[in-house]
Order: structure tokens, then C-alpha cells, then sequence
């Protein structure tokens, strides 16, 4: 694969460095069939190094999964080898079955159909929440 | 549907409505007696209890109603398997209002979510107790006066203690309230209700591990007890049970006006000679318990349309 041009796909741009492996994880790219870069510790102007995973293929994407793991990136979808929409993501309000509540007195530990919903309760330190225990998710 | 599950589930104004109507039974019971005939109030208690789930039935049978449910997981469906949903489904079927007392963390909440008819969290493990609360509440109203410029002096387990937590989260609501963490190191409160509560709102508090060096300031003494069960190390319960213990000889530099609280079942920690003290109220609090209770029953059947 060549990593610097992508035919159909999406290239996660402006990850915090570090959190690129988790991201990959989040969206479960390891369970995908097509070609998947992901670049550690890029220079870049604005962040100094960050954190890029370029997808070739049609794939869907969990937006939600990327505005909770890391806000600050972009996405740029690809199709027909150019550049057709550049997207933000926001910070989900709210998070289903994305990530998992660790709290063993949580009710969600030994109710194994339960959906584990965590909300965002401080937009500013990025603090999402189990709404069930209220145990404070750690990516 | 109008749950309570959490305090701050109701704004201040509902919780002043809610002290109004109180204040307003314990004047005049005998109006409130038949308000709820005929409703039933399911008390679904997977967790022993005697004050909070007592308190309920009182409560209910006091404004004319019929309580039914059980009192330990044991004998409900829930040692059968049940999920707390379908439990919630099928007694909706039955009774008009559940108070529920769980073991889990947010099993009211998830009973709330698929009941149809109001549900009041009566405690979930050491998550929340907003009845407590409520009752704690009205205790300071009757006895203070006033939910303002009070210094509040918590004592004992303040980590696992979900009625502390509660409480301090009810009163950073109003103004000028200082708070005092007395605690064990290893029971101290946990630093996200310093954060998100007392820091975000801006209320000055000490933490302290001397009852002593702070007793003279405070208007309001809530002790609590170490509970048993909320530790998976049974060593560490026993190095840490007796660590705050009130005794007469420890008041004698309190306030006069000092109100003693307690949410009860006390072991040790308050000695059974401060009970003579008239600042120690952790009796008439459990009795504030029942007319709090009677209020909140009304309001959420009200807000049903059930009665």
C-alpha cells in the first residue's frame, strides 16, 4: 500500500500522538480486510508530532467513537482518489456500547444484556461517565 | 414518568415544595390520611434494610395506602435469574409506585428506564441515597432553619459513604456553607466529588483527621457509620471501624445549638450517652424520614396522575 494515496477511504488526520493505536482499536479497523496505515509520531506545524490512520476501502465509520476518543482530529473522505469532504467531529453527548463500564459494583457487571451508556458530563477535561454508576471512563 | 433516582434529579424548588408539604403533614397528618387509598407501593428491597424500607411502608400506609414487595434478593425472582428490567416490567403490572434498595450501582436507574409507573431509588450499593438526603434535608430545616451559611462537620467513612456524598452535592447548592471532611486517610472523600462538587462550586471546605480541632466551629455534626460491606479486605474494616467515636466528653467545647446527625444504623461511633445530649438528633431525623417520604410518595403519583 501506498500510504500517500488513497483511491475510496478515509485518512484520520491531527491525532493527539499516542492515541492513534487506541483509535484503531475504538473503530476495530484490525477486523477490516482492506490496506490500513497508521503513522506514529508525524511532524506536524500545528501540533508538533501527531498521530495518522489512513484507510483504503470502503468501510463504515463510527464517527461517534472518534469525537470521544480524541476531538481535535479530522477526517478527510476520500473517493476517486481526491479529496471530497473534510469533517470535525464533536463530542458525542452520548456513548453506546462503545466503551465499557469496569466498575464491578456498576449493575451493568452482572446484567450482561444491559447497554453500557456513558455521557459526556464535563465538555472542557473531555469526562464521559457511566450513567448507570457514574464511574469516569478512561480511554 | 417522574423518577427519583438521583437528588439533583429535582431542582431546589421541587426539594422546597417537597419540605413545604412535610412540614405541612407533620402539622396536619390526619388531612394526608387517605390521599393515596387504594394505590399500592412496591418495596423492592434486594439488599437488607430495616429504617429506609420501615419507613417507606409507614409512610405509605400513613397516607392511606397498601404496600407490597419483599425484603431480601432471595426471595424475589431476581435469585432466579430475573433482570432488573423485566422485575420492573412485571411490577409495574401490580402496584402504582416501586421504591427500590439494590446492591448494584444503577439498578434503580435501569428499573426507572423500563417501568411505567414512578420509581424512588431507596439505595443502590454506595451510590446514591436521595431519600436520605431528602430526610437529612428536611432534618436541617427543622432543626437550623435554614439551608445557608451552615458549617458542616462529616465524620467517619467519607469514601464509601453515599449519604455524605449526597448530601454535600444537596447543600453546594446554597450559599455560604463551609465544609468539614473528617476522615481516616484511607476513608476520605474521593477527590471526583471535591472536584466536580465542592471545587466547581466554589465551596470552601478543610479536610482534616481531628474531630477535635474543628468540633467548637461547626453548626451541623453528620457521623457515619464504617460499613462492613462496602469493603472487599475484612482487615482493613477492622483497623478502620473504630477510629471516630463520639462521646459526651467530646462535645463539651460544641456549639449550644451543634445538631448531631446520624443516617442510622449507628454501631458504635456515637456512644449511647450522647443520645440524653438534646443535640442529638439522629432519632427525630429517622422520624423526618417517614413524613419526607410521605411528601415524595405524593408528589411522583401526583406527577403520574395516579392520584
Amino acid at each position: 500500500m501506498n500510504i500517500d494515496s488513497i483511491k475510496d477511504g478515509f485518512v484520520i488526520d491531527h491525532i493527539t500522538a499516542g492515541r492513534g493505536m487506541r483509535i484503531y482499536e475504538l473503530l476495530e479497523l484490525d477486523k477490516i480486510d482492506c490496506p490500513v496505515a497508521i503513522i506514529m509520531n508525524a511532524g506536524s506545524k500545528k501540533m508538533g508530532k501527531k498521530d495518522i490512520i489512513k484507510v483504503d476501502g470502503n468501510v463504515p465509520l463510527n464517527l461517534e467513537v472518534i469525537g470521544y476518543a480524541d476531538p481535535k482530529v479530522t477526517v478527510n473522505i476520500i473517493k476517486d482518489s481526491k479529496l471530497c469532504e473534510k469533517l470535525t467531529i464533536p463530542m458525542p453527548e452520548t456513548l453506546t456500547n462503545v466503551i465499557f463500564c469496569k466498575n464491578p459494583r456498576c449493575i451493568t457487571s452482572v446484567e450482561q444484556e444491559l447497554e453500557h451508556i456513558f455521557k459526556l458530563t464535563d465538555r472542557d477535561e473531555n469526562v464521559y461517565r457511566c450513567i448507570y454508576c457514574e464511574t469516569k471512563a478512561s480511554l | 414518568m417522574k423518577s427519583l433516582i438521583d437528588i439533583l434529579d429535582f431542582t431546589v424548588e421541587e426539594i422546597d415544595e417537597l419540605l413545604v408539604v412535610a412540614n405541612d403533614i407533620i402539622a396536619d397528618p390526619k388531612k394526608y390520611s387517605e390521599m393515596c387509598k387504594g394505590k399500592k407501593l412496591a418495596t423492592l428491597f434486594f439488599e437488607p434494610s430495616t429504617r429506609t424500607r420501615l419507613s417507606f411502608e409507614a409512610a405509605m400506609y400513613e397516607l392511606g395506602g397498601n404496600v407490597l414487595g419483599f425484603s431480601e434478593a432471595a426471595s424475589s425472582s431476581s435469585a432466579k435469574g430475573e433482570s432488573v428490567a423485566d422485575t420492573a416490567k412485571m411490577i409495574s403490572c401490580y402496584a402504582d409506585i416501586i421504591a427500590m434498595r439494590h446492591p448494584k450501582e444503577g439498578a434503580p436507574l435501569v428499573a426507572a428506564m423500563n417501568a411505567s409507573i414512578p420509581v424512588i431509588n431507596a439505595g443502590d450499593g454506595g451510590h446514591n441515597h436521595p431519600t436520605q438526603t431528602l430526610t437529612d434535608l428536611l432534618t436541617i430545616n427543622r432543626e437550623k432553619g435554614r439551608f445557608d451559611n451552615l458549617k458542616i462537620g462529616f465524620c467517619g467513612d467519607l469514601k464509601f459513604g453515599r449519604t455524605v456524598h449526597s448530601l454535600i452535592n444537596a447543600m453546594s447548592r446554597y450559599e455560604g456553607n463551609k465544609v468539614y471532611l473528617v476522615s481516616p486517610t484511607e476513608l476520605k472523600l474521593p477527590d471526583y466529588v471535591k472536584k466536580d462538587v465542592l471545587d466547581k462550586k466554589n465551596i470552601e471546605y478543610i479536610e482534616t483527621q481531628s474531630l477535635d480541632e474543628v468540633m467548637p466551629e461547626l453548626d451541623i455534626l453528620y457521623m457515619t457509620r464504617v460499613q462492613r460491606e462496602r469493603f472487599f479486605n475484612e482487615e482493613e474494616y477492622l483497623r478502620l471501624k473504630d477510629r471516630y467515636i463520639l462521646v459526651p466528653e467530646k462535645l463539651t467545647n460544641a456549639k449550644e445549638d451543634l445538631i448531631i446527625m446520624h443516617p442510622l444504623p449507628r454501631v458504635n461511633e456515637i456512644s449511647v450517652k450522647v443520645d440524653e445530649d438534646k443535640r442529638a438528633c439522629y432519632f427525630r431525623q429517622a422520624l423526618y424520614g417517614k413524613y419526607i417520604r410521605m411528601a415524595l410518595i405524593l408528589k411522583l403519583l401526583k406527577e403520574a396522575g395516579t392520584i
